[in-house]
């Protein structure tokens, strides 16, 4: 089957399936943005007056306000999809408003993909012209490849031509999306730097080429730990206006986010309901936290870090592997003792350097610390 | 023109604001007045005329301080793009008469010493902290010039002004913004040059007696003075040079300057107000101090951006943008010119998003850091450190008054008899002398503040803790020292303080050492306001520093601060905490440190180990250290140390040495490891080493001597060792026998000479000359003598350390 990349067509297509979709997505596991806040985007699109670049569906205000949350007018609650500086949303809705391409950066766990998954469905309404970066990502993933029977049948022609996300989002003026980027083989990257230098993409073998309509623009994510697997050429680079996604500022909104994750996938997960789950929760962030910045919360310690990430999605998974430890084998009630493995878990990669930083931790930081006692026999059994 | 403005001519600024600088200028040059009156110090009048001198580059700053107290004092500081130094640069070119208005320094003085600044603790702050601290009555909490904010940090009346109106905020937040400083840059400073040059300062004398009405004085108490005070000069002046007067205020103050009062109303105000005898000069300054990042000076958090606003011609952002560029290129970040335009692209557009009418500071950041810096906040730091605050330093010309550091130098050099000689000689001081005490104290200060006055010699007369010696010696540029000297402080304590805490900041995070050495003068020079600062540092530095060896270096010296700390008198709670720390991390990183050593790397960590157990026991005396925990936990690390196969010989023997002898080890046990070690599965020269461990220094010896089981397995071992080994194992061995005492080695020879059948399986048989056990009478009647000896009183030691064991005191006394 070939795909139309005349932008017309493909809005004709999307207009009819609508509904189709709608149904399929009552089924599937997990909807993609634009479907999930169908209403909410209306809703936005609906109340906004100002102006917008050419194909997107709504004015780069009301994107930032989608992402960020907000009440409209109308009285609409829009919910919060990422949480954390506004400055971030900004630069990163601005960006794509430019004709610079986004790279958002982050170490695990800091919703880069989610992200760009929103920011994609707000300013385009689709959020589906995707390339996952793999180390076998092969050209074909990001320029277009050949349906080979078509290709025998009837030799080379815009019909036998099997077009990639990026040049799909190309014809459309779309947001292409690009998944660990740093992931894909330096080489393959590069096939990049036309497309987004000259926003064309050449078909030597019809003579012809794809330039890119009004609204293209690429939204890339890279993660922070990889750095050194296959860096970017500095030519590509520079195509990007970058954007770090900081881990969460404040000890309450990281709280807050593990709780309602570990909240719904403990709900997935069938645990039963821990009932005082949440100053082992708030006991963990804290750990995370510290560790992770050098510094005790009081600010007056520093400390040194250890080697692993120690995100908040670790954080989650420490807390949900608490709760299944607690209602499988304990009371059901989270204790120090069914959070103390996991964290040692987290934060000791290194056996050696690790462990020392532990250890100071625990001695200098938890063992003074006032209602933490059980917290420290448990996490000293667990460690010798 | 002066027809379309009332009379006389108000322009309210903010300080420090480029933007109303450029206003006063375009105003000033519009009406052309013929004085200028500025708010300000009027005791300053005198030091108009140096602005216009070749060597006077702003920032720099207007010191009032007391004659007779130095360290009361108060600053004025004025940047390039200050309204107020605009106003004076423009009535030195112009040949127009400047005056200042504001209540005078003398008044401002003694007010902020009756308010209870006491000198104590006006010294204790930063310099121009303690300058600042309630004094600086023009620049904290009035008007627009609040926002700026000295009211915000580090003032001690700012503290308690929480109630106070902030006149910006309520404006802003009218205008339906969340940030006051910003809606005074969009509404203000980022404002084109209109087409009237009074009209911004109409817009803000209305909206600001708007605000007067709703709020009176907002809350600060000493506006009314001040304001019946400027009233009275804007009176006098204008009978003086007519109706054709400027003046340079703080927006706040512009109504009350405008309503009308009677000049006796006035005069009853200003009635009784306190004095104090001030002298005035002007001082360098520079960007870092005017930002609100270190903590004190007027409070703007970017003074190199609107220096900048200030400067550039046009084009704000595209010239911001090339000078960013440029400073990431010296750094060797690859930084091309598709870099400016795009950043610059992105700075505009972020500002149509956020409906700015320019990009501001925050605009262009995000764009730098999105652009140029790859999104990381590594090179920002640098553009925020050189650019948006900036080095720059101002320079004063020396023809400006003496600083008060140099006054408070000779006051002290008086009151404590100290005069500056040309001629070397060498002073003896007993710091048990209050006088002796003070002069030891000053020259320990004027150390730090690198002015060698005093260089500290060893004592001929002996080792004690209560003797310095001093070599002094004045020379000539010892006096520009205490000039450059003057930028920390008025007075020696002050700016020795600053220093330290300067100096803490600056040590680099390798160097431990330098810090405990910096901890250790500062309660030499008893600077206890900076002692605090260090100790943060040297806790982090510990607390970073993943090298155990430096650790280990560093807490020996830190307990012995801590006990001649006791010896002063110095409160050392702060650093007995952060030993216990510093003894903590060690305990933690230790027996990992020690595998996997080299001969020469083990022997070192020997000391080391040794070191820390001596300072492990001193630590036990503090009484802020739980000595029993802290014990138990080192004797922890021993045992895991000993047991760790890993680990080198020496420092396996080592410690079950320590702990032998801290009775933590029975006699049994000591004897099971060392047998284990000494095994024939051992290699001979590990087990040599084991046994230097164990035995070396002074008092192995004795040991061998007195328990001849543990003698009975050195010579079953050595007798055992193969010929070929032998050769190898004996430079340790000889080592390790010859450090003894000729008396022990006898008796050890002669000890093995009778064979090792008495030792063996048998009880220990009592060596030649002793008794089974210890006489107790013989041993009591030694006791008086001992005590004689140490010049201990027993009731007086008994009640300073109830629980203290006696060979405690001896190491103290020591």
């Amino acid at each position: 089957m070939s795909v139309s990349i005349e932008p017309t067509s493909v809005t004709a297509v999307s207009d009819d399936s609508a509904p189709a979709k709608g149904a399929k997505n009552e089924q599937a596991l997990r909807p993609h943005a634009e479907d999930a806040f169908a209403q909410e985007l209306q809703a936005l699109a609906a109340a906004d007056d100002r102006p917008r670049p050419a194909r997107w569906k709504m004015s780069p205000w009301a994107v930032a306000t989608y992402l960020l949350g907000g009440t409209l007018d109308d009285g609409t609650v829009i919910s919060p999809k990422y949480v954390g500086p506004r400055r971030i949303v900004e630069v990163a809705v601005t960006t794509l408003a430019t004709d610079r391409a986004l790279l958002l950066l982050g170490v695990p766990g800091t919703a880069k993909t989610w992200v760009s998954e929103h920011l994609a469905a707000a300013v385009s309404g689709d959020s589906t012209l995707l390339v996952q970066g793999t180390a076998g990502t092969p050209e074909e993933a990001i320029r277009y490849g050949w349906n080979y029977a078509q290709l025998l049948a009837h030799g080379p022609s815009r019909d036998a031509l099997v077009p990639s996300p990026v040049m799909r989002a190309m014809g459309e003026g779309t947001i292409a999306r690009v998944e660990e980027l740093t992931r894909i083989p330096a080489d393959v990257q590069d096939t990049l730097i036309t497309i987004l230098s000259e926003k064309t993409l050449p078909i030597p073998e019809l003579g012809e080429e794809v330039q890119a309509v009004r609204g293209f623009n690429l939204i890339a994510t890279a993660n922070d730990r990889d750095r050194g697997v296959n860096d970017l050429s500095s030519a590509l680079r520079r195509r990007f206006n970058t954007v770090v996604l900081p881990l969460p500022e404040s000890p309450e909104a990281e709280v807050e986010i593990v709780s309602r994750r570990v909240d719904q996938l403990g709900r997935s997960l069938e645990l039963p309901q821990a009932p005082d789950g949440i100053d082992e929760i708030r006991r963990v962030v804290t750990v995370f936290r510290e560790l992770r910045d050098g510094l005790t919360t009081d600010g007056r310690t520093k400390l040194k870090t250890p080697s692993g990430t120690l995100s908040t999605a670790e954080a989650i998974s420490v807390v949900t592997n608490g709760l299944a430890l607690a209602a499988h084998f304990g009371d059901g009630v989270l204790r120090p003792a069914d959070v103390a493995a996991g964290i040692l878990g987290a934060v000791v990669r290194d056996p050696a350097a690790d462990r020392v930083i532990w250890q100071e931790y625990l001695e200098t930081v938890v063992r003074e610390r006032d209602g933490w006692k059980d917290f420290y026999r448990a996490c000293r059994e667990v460690s010798a | 023109m002066s027809g379309s403005h009332a009379l006389p001519l108000l322009l309210g600024v903010r300080h420090h604001g480029p933007g109303s600088a450029r206003a006063v200028r375009a105003a000033l040059d519009a009406v052309r007045p013929r004085a200028v009156l500025i708010e300000g110090p009027p005791e300053a009048d005198a030091l108009v005329p140096l602005v216009g001198d070749e060597e006077m580059r702003p920032p720099v700053a207007l010191l009032a301080h007391a004659v007779d107290e130095p360290g009361r004092s108060a600053f004025w500081p004025l940047a390039e793009f200050s309204p107020e130094w605009v106003a004076l640069r423009w009535a030195v070119e112009n040949g127009v008469p400047a005056r200042f208005v504001d209540l005078p320094a003398t008044h401002v003085l003694a007010l902020q010493g009756e308010e209870g600044t006491e000198e104590g603790a006006v010294e204790g702050a930063d310099p121009a902290d303690g300058g600042e601290a309630g004094s600086r009555p023009g620049d904290g909490p009035d008007g627009p010039d609040g926002v700026g904010g000295t009211g915000e940090e580090g003032e001690t009346e700012g503290r308690a002004a929480d109630m106070r109106v902030d006149p910006l905020a309520v404006l802003a937040d009218a205008a339906g913004y969340d940030d006051p400083e910003r809606w005074w840059e969009d509404v203000v400073e980022h404002r084109g040059a209109g087409e009237d040059p009074l009209a911004p300062f109409a817009a803000v004398e209305e909206a600001m007696g708007a605000l007067r009405e709703a709020y009176g004085t907002g809350g600060h108490d000493r506006d009314p003075v001040r304001e019946a005070y400027m009233r009275l000069q804007v009176r006098a002046a204008r009978k003086e040079f007519g109706d054709g007067i400027a003046v340079v205020c703080g927006a706040w103050h512009v109504p009350a300057l405008r309503r009308k009062s009677t000049v006796a109303a006035d005069r009853a105000l200003l009635k009784g107000l306190p004095k104090v005898k001030t002298e005035m000069t002007w001082v360098p300054w520079t960007h870092r101090r005017l930002s609100r990042f270190s903590g004190y000076g007027a409070g703007i958090d970017s003074p190199g951006w609107y220096g900048h606003l200030f400067s550039a011609p046009d084009r704000p952002v595209e010239r911001w943008m090339t000078k960013v560029a440029g400073l990431l290129r010296e750094e060797d970040l690859h930084v091309s010119s598709a870099h400016v335009i795009e950043a610059v692209r992105l700075a505009e557009t972020l500002a149509v998003m956020r409906g700015r009418p320019l990009p501001g500071l925050g605009e262009t950041v995000d764009a730098v850091r999105a652009v140029m810096c790859e999104g990381s906040d590594v090179p920002l730091e640098l553009v925020r450190d050189r650019l948006i605050v900036g080095d720059l330093l101002g320079e004063v010309p020396s023809t400006a008054p003496s600083v008060p550091l140099r006054r408070d130098l000779e006051r002290q050099q008086r009151a404590l008899r100290l005069k500056p000689e040309a001629l070397e000689r060498e002073l003896e001081l007993d710091l048990r002398k209050e006088n002796d005490a003070a002069r030891s104290r000053l020259l320990h200060r004027l150390r730090l503040l690198s002015v060698g006055w005093g260089e500290p010699t060893a004592s001929r007369g002996g080792t004690g803790t209560f003797r310095e010696t001093w070599r002094l010696r004045w020379e000539p540029e010892l006096a520009v020292r205490v000039a450059e000297a003057g930028v920390w402080g008025t007075t020696v304590l002050a700016a020795a303080a600053a220093t330290a805490r300067a100096e803490s900041d600056a040590c680099d995070a390798t160097a431990l050492a330098d810090v405990t050495a910096l901890a250790e003068r500062c309660l030499l020079a008893d600077l206890p306001d900076a002692l605090p600062t260090v100790m943060r540092a040297l806790a982090d530095r510990a607390a970073l520093d993943t090298d155990v060896a430096h650790l280990a270096a560093a807490l020996p010296a830190l307990v012995r601060t801590l006990r001649y700390g006791d010896v002063r008198g110095t409160d050392t709670g702060a650093l007995a905490e952060v030993a216990a720390g510093l003894a903590e991390r060690i305990f933690v990183g230790l027996p990992p440190a020690c595998t996997a050593l080299d001969t020469e790397a083990a022997t070192e960590m020997r000391r080391h180990v040794d070191a820390v157990h001596a300072a492990v026991g001193l630590l036990g005396g503090v009484p802020a250290v739980d000595p029993d925990g802290m014990r138990s936990r080192w004797h922890g690390v021993l045992g895991k140390l000993a047991a760790r196969d890993t680990a080198a010989g020496v420092l396996r023997g080592r410690s079950v040495r320590l702990l032998l002898d801290d009775g933590a080890l029975d006699t049994e046990e000591a004897a099971r490891r060392m047998g284990l070690v000494l095994s024939p599965g051992t290699e001979p020269a590990d087990a040599a080493s084991w046994i230097e461990g164990f035995v070396g220094g002074g008092s192995g010896g004795l040991l061998l001597v007195h328990d001849e089981r543990l003698l009975g397995l050195v010579d079953t071992w050595l007798t055992g060792v193969p010929a070929e080994s032998f050769t190898d194992v004996l430079p340790l061995l000889r080592r390790t026998f010859s450090a003894y005492e000729p008396g022990v080695r006898r008796s050890l020879g002669e000890l093995v000479r009778r064979g090792p059948a008495a030792g063996g399986g048998t009880a220990a048989a009592p060596a030649p000359g002793f008794a089974e056990d210890l006489d107790a009478a013989r041993a009591d009647a030694v006791l008086p003598v001992v005590r004689l000896l140490l010049g201990l009183d027993p009731d007086l030691d008994q009640d300073q350390r109830p629980d203290g064991p006696p060979d405690d005191s001896v190491e103290a006394a020591a």
